[in-house]
């Protein structure tokens, strides 16, 4: 065997290796696009990317705005601080609302509160084309789920949004092409190779500041196939609910009617990293009412039995 | 001297690699395998996979299940391209590119070798070196992936037969020799049964080798075994102006990320194409000023001189220039749909700049089975061929066997914006 002689030259940690290649990502996007925006929910990955934005830019202010698409169902926590990270950083955010798209008709409910995630790409086609961004950058992750395993850095969209899996740009080496026609526009990803464990590590060592509702609280809350459903005004208790007041923390922040938080007593950014080191759930799988699964302690025995 | 001690505590950094071979070879398996082994399934996936396989009638759980495409790409026969999966053992991050076989086969290697530090290539024990297991070492050598893994699969199927694992080294061994490809490792395994991935098992004995896990956890760092050229290409250039602060009223500062070697204050360094001298003033990251950077950090330049800097220029150590030339001969893996046109112009993109290019003349296609060498007159998907380039704007040039980033360009055909072909300059 031929083993080269080792000439040890320095490399770096896996989240400096992560944050560079984001910030790279980021200045690519500054560097190729005439018009982009950052799309900035308060959510604890929209807040990483607000942090790699930061180490991309300054002493400079950033080059493209800060967009959020507000679903009117959000917990006022997480706006609350949206606006407070973006005052912070003396950035300009520009919001747009499903309710604005509602009022217009662009956005038809089929019943007053359901889920307004889909929903949510009606108003952002309706803000880029206000606004003519030609790139968005979001704070997807490959590791979220199988289709994003397959996610582009750079994801070219058509006129109408669309991803179309059969139409997209080979990626290759660290040469993006953001390039596009009027009317097209490109989602970067600049946190695509990280996962859930990466970010909880990444907000553990630059110290960042995120909604409270990330953290351990007591909340009321009922179970629905496995999974906790908060009591909302959106959401309130049916007629035959077991409600309960638990301690949870959210995994994921998104539309209230559709995001479940876990039970947990992870009131620390450490000891969130703890459990995230060792949990046996996905992310979305843990959390999302509207990817429904079964049941997983019931699963853990099932495949105990099979390995 | 001390500079580096300086850079943060690591672990052991991240590796990058891709798996090479069809799913009969057991490479969905493997890779299945690893993540179930260092722990990185959870337990929703796991059961969503054992549904599915009892739903097939299968005993046990089928890891290959974990890799395979969306329900609607596999009902549509669409070819699924490049996946990318992630797991830790705990003293190193591991990005696998995945990518699967069929007809596309050559521009999904293409694309996820560009970025792979080491490739796995499978071989199934029962036959031994194919053509196919040529083509993927061909193109792992192409691409420039530095350390190989020659995963001898299914041992189990072949009653775990030493010597039947020897000859097919020696037939690897045999081809291989002629493209000249460092640091090639073998290993015999058991997906299925997860024989010498992250457990030894008891079946290989005879095997003294390290696991497949051990030899991930030990492959050296990208751009920490040779001493590398400093190269540095402009990604945006940073002027604040901000007119509350009168220092940052003339900063100037050059934004990007180091794609090899290193720099340290003080260094004299050229600008590219224009070849102008200044030496480094200082070296910013966002709350820090640093004596020295390595390959692979996003930092700020700053330089002792008025230079006129702009996105595209590259800044290089001045003892150790680039190639800047309005030609260039390279090795092109076409990926666009529509064939070639040798007689349109295309748009190159390398490191941070773009040209539009002349094709000046294909001088051959290769048979990347045979290696032989055939005419070309233009070029369809998935074919390799040596062309050469005429540019309209100079490029700033290493070739891709001394570095994988200056040496490596993309190219786009303007009326699509398509990225239609990958090129690596000789």
């Amino acid at each position: 065997m031929n083993t080269p002689a080792l000439k040890c030259h320095a490399s770096l940690t896996h989240l400096d290796w992560l944050e560079s290649e984001s910030i790279h990502i980021l200045r690519e996007v500054a560097g190729q696009c005439s018009n982009p925006a950052l799309l900035f929910s308060g959510g604890k990955d929209s807040l990483v990317l607000l942090r790699l934005a930061e180490k991309a830019f300054r002493p400079g202010r950033f080059p493209f705005p800060l967009l959020n698409i507000d679903t009117g169902h959000n917990y006022s926590e997480v706006i609350d601080f949206r606006d407070f990270r973006a005052c912070q950083l003396n950035e300009r955010l520009i919001v747009r609302s499903v309710e604005d798209s509602i009022r217009r008709g662009t956005v038809v409910l089929k019943s007053p509160f359901e889920s307004r995630n889909r929903h949510q790409s009606v108003t952002l086609l309706e803000a880029i084309e206000e606004f003519g961004f030609d790139c968005c950058i979001g704070g997807g992750r490959r590791d979220e789920e199988k289709a994003r395993a397959k996610e582009r850095i750079f994801s070219f969209r058509d006129e109408f949004g669309q991803w179309d899996p059969k139409n997209q740009r080979p990626e290759l080496w660290d040469l993006f092409n953001a390039r596009v026609h009027k009317g097209e526009n490109i989602r970067a990803f600049p946190i695509s190779n990280w996962t859930e464990l990466d970010v909880w590590q990444y907000i553990e060592r630059e110290t960042l500041q995120l909604p409270t509702i990330y953290f351990a609280h007591r909340r009321t809350v009922v179970r629905k196939n496995g999974l906790l459903q908060p009591v909302t005004e959106l959401t309130p208790a049916q007629a035959n609910d077991a409600v309960e007041e638990l301690s949870v923390r959210f995994r994921t922040v998104g539309d209230i009617t559709c995001t479940a938080p876990v039970e947990s007593t992870a009131d620390t950014v450490a000891r969130i990293i703890e459990e995230t080191a060792t949990t046996t759930v996905t992310e979305r799988g843990e959390t999302r009412l509207d990817d429904q699964i079964s049941d997983v302690a019931m699963e853990l025995r099932k495949k105990e039995g099979y390995f | 001297m001390s500079a580096i001690e300086q850079l943060p505590e690591i672990d052991n950094g991240l590796l990058r690699f891709l798996t090479c071979g069809s799913v009969d070879d057991g490479k969905s398996t493997l890779i299945g395998r690893l993540l179930y082994d260092s722990k990185s399934i959870l337990t929703d996936t796991l059961h969503s996979m054992a549904c599915t396989s009892e739903r097939r009638g299968l005993e046990a759980v089928d890891l290959s299940l974990l890799t395979d495409g969306l329900q609607a790409e596999r009902e549509q026969g669409i070819t699924i391209d490049v996946a990318y999966r992630y797991f830790t053992s705990g003293r190193r991050k591991y990005i696998i590119a995945d990518a699967p076989g069929h007809e596309q086969y050559t521009r999904n290697m293409v694309t996820a070798a560009s970025t792979a530090h080491l490739a796995i290539i499978l071989v199934d024990a029962r036959k031994g070196v194919l053509s196919q297991t040529r083509r993927h070492a061909y193109l792992a050598h192409l691409l420039g992936i530095p350390h190989i893994v020659v995963a001898i699969n299914k041992m189990d199927l072949i009653e775990h037969s030493q010597a039947a694992y020897e000859r097919i080294c020696d037939d690897y061994r045999e081809f291989s020799a002629a493209l000249g490809i460092g640091d090639v490792r073998f290993v015999p395994m058991s997906a299925l049964v997860g024989d010498m991935i992250v457990e030894r098992g008891e079946r290989l004995d005879w095997y003294q080798g390290p696991t497949l896990l051990e030899i991930l956890e030990c492959t050296p760092n990208a751009h920490s075994e040779r001493d590398e050229a400093f190269r540095f290409p402009v990604q945006y250039v940073c002027r604040p102006r901000q007119g509350s602060d009168p220092n940052l009223h003339d900063y100037r500062g050059f934004m990007g990320r180091i794609e090899s070697g290193e720099i340290a204050v003080g260094d004299e360094v050229l600008v590219l194409p224009s070849g102008k001298r200044s030496s480094i003033k200082a070296i910013e990251t966002i709350d820090q000023s640093l004596p020295l950077a390595i390959a692979e950090q996003s930092v700020t330049l700053l330089l002792e001189d008025e230079v006129d800097v702009s996105r595209g220029d590259m800044i290089v150590s001045a003892g150790n220039s680039a190639l800047v030339t309005r030609q260039i001969e390279a090795m092109v893996c076409w990926l666009g749909e529509v064939p070639l046109d040798p007689r349109r112009k295309y748009l190159i993109r390398q490191t941070t700049r773009d040209t539009r290019a002349a094709i000046e003349a294909i001088d051959y296609r290769l048979d990347i089975t045979t290696l032989q060498k055939r005419p070309a007159e233009n070029l369809e998907m998935n074919d390799i061929a040596l062309v050469v380039f005429k540019l309209a704007q100079p490029l700033c040039v290493d070739s891709y066997a001394e570095n994988r980033s200056t040496g490596a360009f993309i190219v786009i055909d303007e009326a699509t914006n398509n990225t239609v072909g990958a090129g690596m300059i000789l």
